[in-house]
């Protein structure tokens, strides 16, 4: 077989002896994370609302960095010093396990 | 003039009245300060994240106000001085924070209504 055939073989999406001569179709990239306070125009933190907050902690309650929720630095801070406020009052624990 | 907001927690032992009592004493220190309040909420007995004083919930009451900078000294004394309340918290408002507080309360009267 020459090697043109088995080049449009393969193109064809037939099953073709030599593997790997066109490129595989798997997907290697991941979702681009983004920050969702600039994306939705979200002005304000509020540590009052617990609930919203929950998205930024762990189970043990402790601040997840920026690089797993994606938020910008501009915004991470107000999002701890919003989760610190909250510990504060006694609406996020500052210690526990199992949370969420 | 500024914008303030101060949450505080009073202990879960206060019966409704004495509550509704205690909340009116930090209202009339900042009436005296000439503050004018913008808005009060009540949360009501609500657990806390963790024990504070042995204790496993509270009463919360938010108070949002327009003063001068030196009223916030002496409700905080206030506080600080009061059995009653286990915990308080003020905090300025900025131009976002005034804003988020103004929709905020619409949702809340809607939620109710």
């Amino acid at each position: 077989m020459a090697i043109d055939d088995m080049a449009k073989q393969a193109s064809a999406g037939g099953e073709s002896e030599v593997k790997f001569l066109t490129p595989l179709d798997i997907n290697t990239k991941t979702d681009k994370k983004y920050c969702r306070f600039k994306k939705y125009g979200i002005k304000h933190v509020d540590y009052k609302d617990e609930k919203f907050l929950t998205q930024f902690v762990n189970e043990q309650g402790k601040i997840l960095p920026r690089r797993y929720t994606g938020t910008s630095l501009k915004y991470q801070r107000k999002v701890s010093a919003a989760i610190k406020r909250a510990r504060h009052l006694a609406l996020l624990p500052y210690v526990t396990d199992l949370f969420k | 003039m500024n914008n303030y907001e101060t949450v505080f927690i009073l202990t879960p032992v206060l019966s409704d009245a004495q509550v509704e009592e205690a909340v009116k004493k930090f209202e009339d220190i900042l009436a005296s300060n000439n503050c004018e309040i913008v808005a009060k909420e009540n949360w009501g007995l609500k657990k806390l994240a963790y024990p504070i004083q042995l204790k496993k919930n509270g009463f919360y009451t938010l108070i949002e106000f327009k003063g001068e900078g030196n009223v916030v000294a002496d409700l905080e004394l206030a506080f600080k001085r009061d059995e009653r309340v286990i915990r308080y918290l003020t905090t300025k408002l900025d131009k976002h924070a005034i804003e988020y507080a103004v929709t905020r309360r619409t949702k809340v009267k809607t939620a109710k209504a």
